[in-house]
């Protein structure tokens, strides 16, 4: 194994040798010249999540947290996708009384904040916490107890939202829940509360996340990976955590102006004391247009991750790819206005976001184009992630143009709240994001594991979703221009949409058993499947380097990147740096621009801190749905966990 | 392995266009604003579609591709990069004109659907309730302003201009088959104007979710020939007619006694209420509950014997009325022509 010495080659070494000032116990042993089961005993030692329950709950460890992420997501999404079901139950037929209104307007909203707040978003940042700390060669996450902080958030913000549904307390106000519906003078009860409050809570797991995945590409990646030769998942999830950290603020204002209104009697949106009802919609969608880029731009990057790997060859045009997920990332925020179109906005200031809308469409055309170019070679490798990369460029098209129509004004006034708008949303995120996952799921889940889901099921659960999906998506445009709205829990028999609707519901619930059959194929190939190796797929970039599943280092020695491809480039063996301590959480830290490795720095250690603090916080969110007295006591409990939390630890680094 | 699915996909769809025509279609327009709005949408679908189908063709080229044997994939051909990068540049820059294209399209049906009321005579007042729809006929006298609910008689071939509000949440006035939607936003006043060719009954509904009863909340747009129209407005101004039987008399008198007369309205009556429709000339109309009934003496008994049956969640109360009791209202009202 060639290796390059970070004490020889950073001077690094001036730092850790002795040096009058310094106290000398800095120093311990270091990987350099430790043969690799010595190594791996040291590191081991160190890096690894204690065991027991509280060594559990305290674990730090970036693909812990992100597998704990990945599988309550996974139940969230169930969860939002019986929702679902029981809403085409009802809607299969005209006045039906399976559901009444009370039930129907509880399941809408709570599929939609639970497949926005709780599956998606969550799953694609939880993807990003897996890999992103393997894509860069580094071996934990940056900020790793705010990491494992968010994830308790998130779990507690999505159990209070189902807790409440399950009293029949759930928000009935739709997922982005307008004034005054939802306002204190029409939304009685507690639900509109729990809303509000259920999307600070995850908010905050989301920004925490945003926060670790930005420092941790911008600082922690391998010696020599330059902006150049950072995969393009990993740019589009830093793109991604840009766009969270503008974003998620809009929402969380817009949910605290909306509990103060209910809670402490402002009247910010109340339009007979000088507020204004429109107010909530333009903070909402300053926040929700985003939203949607925020799940599908990590979409867009497994996509270029998988598409190499079957086309056998780099993506094309990588540059390209990389400045359009910047500009993707920029226009999504200029376009809100176009979820207003029928609010009577002036005419010209509308047309304006039309044109923002359409220009959108220029960086995603182009990040298609560049796939549909580089699979131009020849017939690629066709496995099961291909195949929902082929069915995602199939249904994202569909959706993105029809996202073009909507984009225009008059267009959308006869469309906007109605199925076709539902048909075009769920093209975007279910084809846009949803597929582009499935995939990423059979691509990247023998990583996880250590063994492959079968090929076989595969291709059934493929076929089934693609169909299932179409044929309970595709009408739906069609009974919108019909005109059927959006959040009806009825309609009448004599306005013809029966039919149309039992055809729907008979693709959902094909769509459904697919999820059924996915369920099935990730357990049986977590516990059957054939091993997977380090690479079953021969793909380029450095999560394939380690083992599978990647020890807790991560990395038995960091590896040093010469090329976008590193795996490729380097056959033989990849070089690596060495000079890190292994009794002691040590990472590289390396240049923005150009990844040269720059100081040593140490990882938090594990710590039930964290959870002590969620537990805090979230007490603090759940009782302020009551009282605003609460965010005055629950200030309390959450000074004295973060006091532990940051209490310092004696370590001569802290002392500095 | 595609071309069935594809086939069968095609099958689909063009079974399902063929029910296009419907009550409240946006593909099926009665008036100049909606037909300009749907062929609109035809022509974005068209082109939308061929674009589709030129994306799909590029994706399943490569599968026609035999399989490189290539074995290191770091090793491109330049020649072909060249090529691709022509290929790309080539089709952003189509996407670039066809998205100004459509902008400018877009720019210019908006000031054609602006244009339609510009010389609208008639201008009417849709106030939007949970669930029904106050409707006012606007006059520069008073006493020929008339107000009445849920069900809007407009002249055929005329433009009329809509002024639309809230007093509660935000609803949406969205008659498909006419003109697109607009929002009725408490604090804002909205302007649709919108014409019907020809008499006819239009359906329209809430588009904006507005809490439980969002899915029966819908109008009627009456249009009818000019001298119609003036005979029906002259006929809706005048008071409501005294009850004829002994039966609907006893009606007129429970209904002054009981609860309905704290929120209704009956011209010529002390019944005065405004917080729910004006039942002044109820019998008239063809649908009761905002469309959620049609109008007929069984319908009205139902209605106002299990109000939250029928529209649960709606603000119409339960009124204790024994069997005889209901008979009587119910003749009373459907007199209430």
């Amino acid at each position: 194994m060639s290796s390059s010495d970070l004490t020889s080659e950073r001077g690094l070494a001036r730092q850790a040798t002795p040096k009058g000032d310094l106290a000398p116990e800095r120093d311990g042993p270091r990987d350099t010249g430790l043969d690799d089961a010595t190594l791996h005993r040291w590191l081991e030692r160190t890096w690894r999540t204690k065991p027991g329950i509280i060594g559990a709950l305290s674990s730090v460890d970036h693909k812990v947290v992100a597998r704990r992420y990945l599988v309550t997501a996974f139940v969230f999404l169930c969860l939002g996708g019986l929702n679902a079901v029981a809403m085409r139950i009802q809607l299969s037929g005209p006045q039906r009384g399976l559901i009444g209104p009370d039930l129907y307007n509880q399941l809408f909203t709570m599929h939609g904040v639970t497949m926005m707040f709780l599956f998606a978003v969550p799953i694609v940042q939880a993807t990003g916490i897996y890999l992103v700390p393997l894509m860069v060669g580094t071996r934990n996450i940056a900020f790793p107890r705010l990491n494992a902080f968010s994830y308790w958030i998130y779990v507690s913000g999505g159990i209070f939202a189902w807790a409440s549904f399950a009293l029949s307390m759930a928000p009935d106000v739709g997922w982005f829940a307008y004034v005054p519906l939802s306002g204190p003078e029409f939304g009685p009860g507690k639900r509109a509360d729990v809303w509000a409050q259920m999307i600070t809570y995850t908010e905050v797991s989301s920004l925490a996340v945003a926060v670790a995945t930005i420092v941790t590409v911008f600082k922690q990646r391998a010696p020599g990976m330059s902006l150049d030769k950072i995969p393009l998942y990993v740019w589009a999830m830093l793109v991604t955590s840009f766009v969270v950290v503008f974003a998620m603020p809009a929402v969380m204002i817009t949910s605290t102006f909306l509990i103060l209104d209910r809670l402490v009697g402002t009247h910010i949106f109340n339009p007979a004391e000088g507020g204004d009802a429109l107010l909530f919609q333009h903070l909402f969608w300053f926040f929700g247009h985003p939203e949607v880029y925020i799940i599908f731009l990590p979409a867009t990057g497994m996509v270029s991750s998988i598409i190499p790997a079957f086309a056998r060859r780099p993506v094309f045009g990588h540059l390209g790819l990389v400045l359009s997920l910047i500009a993707v990332g920029f226009l999504s925020f200029g376009l809100w206005v176009h979820h207003m179109f029928a609010t009577g906005l002036p005419k010209l200031g509308a047309s304006f976001f039309t044109a923002s809308s359409m220009m959108i469409a220029i960086p995603n055309g182009l990040q298609i184009f560049c796939w549909l170019a580089t699979m131009w070679d020849g017939r690629p490798v066709i496995r099961t992630p291909l195949l929902f990369v082929f069915g995602f460029v199939f249904t994202f098209v569909i959706g993105g143009l029809t996202g073009v129509m909507v984009a225009s004004v008059p267009l959308d006034l006869q469309v906007h709240d109605t199925y076709f708008v539902v048909a075009h949303f769920h093209y975007v995120l279910i084809g846009g994001s949803v597929f582009p996952l499935l995939g990423a799921a059979y691509f990247w889940l023998p990583k996880l594991t250590g063994r492959m889901m079968s090929e076989r099921l595969g291709r059934w659960h493929f076929w089934m979703a693609f169909i299932g999906f179409n044929a309970a998506f595709f009408p739906m445009h069609l009974v919108g221009l019909w005109g059927m709205p959006r959040r009806v829990y009825t309609y009448p028999a004599e306005l013809g949409w029966g039919n149309i609707n039992l055809f729907i519901t008979a693709g959902a619930a094909v769509f459904f058993l697919s999820f059924v059959l996915f369920t099935f194929n990730m357990l049986h190939g977590a516990l059957r499947g054939a091993p997977a190796g380090n690479n079953p797929w021969d793909a380029g970039t450095l999560e394939w380097a380690t083992t599978s599943p990647p020890p807790s280092y991560n990395f038995a020695r960091i590896p040093v990147v010469t090329h976008a491809e590193p795996l490729w480039a380097e056959r033989e063996a990849l070089p690596v740096a060495t000079g890190l301590r292994v009794d002691a959480r040590e990472l590289v830290i390396s240049t923005v621009a150009e990844a040269r490795p720059d100081i040593r720095e140490k990882s938090a250690t594990p710590s039930i801190w964290p959870l002590f603090a969620a537990i805090a916080v979230g007490a603090t969110f759940l009782y302020s749905i009551f009282t605003p007295w609460a965010v005055v006591w629950g200030a309390l409990p959450i000074a004295i966990t973060l006091i532990g939390w940051f209490w310092p630890k004696g370590d001569p680094e802290d002392e500095e | 392995m595609r071309r069935p699915v594809f086939a069968a996909f095609g099958t689909a769809c063009v079974l399902l266009l063929q029910g296009c025509a419907g009550w409240q279609s946006a593909l099926d327009p009665k008036g100049p604003a909606a037909s300009e709005l749907a062929w609109l949408i035809w022509f974005f679908t068209g082109l939308c579609a061929l674009i589709w189908l030129l994306v799909m063709i590029a994706l399943a080229a490569p599968l026609a591709m035999r399989s490189r044997t290539r074995s290191d994939p770091l090793v491109l051909d330049p020649g072909a990069e060249h090529r691709k990068a022509r290929a790309v540049w080539t089709a952003l820059g189509a996407t670039t004109v066809i998205l100004i294209g459509l902008t400018l399209l877009s720019f210019f049906a908006n000031r054609t659907l602006a244009a339609i009321g510009s010389d609208a005579e008639l201008t009417i007042r849709v106030t939007g309730h949970q669930w029904w729809w106050e409707v006012r006929y606007e006059d520069a006298q008073p006493s020929r302003i008339l107000t009445t609910a849920n069900e809007i008689h407009i002249p055929a071939g005329e433009p009329v201009r809509f002024i639309v509000t809230s007093t509660d949440v935000i609803h949406s006035f969205w008659v498909p088959t006419l003109a697109g939607k607009l929002d009725l936003i408490p604090g804002h006043e909205n302007v649709l104007d919108l014409k019907a060719d020809k008499p006819g009954v239009y359906r329209g509904q809430c588009a904006e979710f507005c809490g439980q009863q969002h899915a029966n909340m819908s109008t009627l747009i009456v249009a009818e020939p000019r001298p119609v129209f003036d005979a029906w407005l002259n006929d809706q101004l005048r008071s409501a007619v005294a009850p004829v039987s002994a039966e609907a008399s006893a009606g007129a008198a429970l209904f002054l006694d009981r609860a309905c007369v704290m929120c209704h309205k009956i011209g010529g009556t002390v019944a005065g209420g405004t917080v729910a429709p004006d039942l002044t000339h109820i019998a008239s109309r063809q649908t009761l509950a905002a469309g959620t009934l049609t109008m007929s003496r069984g319908n009205l008994a139902a209605w106002i014997a299990d109000p939250q049956g029928i529209k649960p969640g709606a603000h119409m109360p339960v009124v204790d009325l024994n069997g005889d009791e209901l008979n009587a209202i119910v003749a009373y009202l459907e007199g209430l022509k």
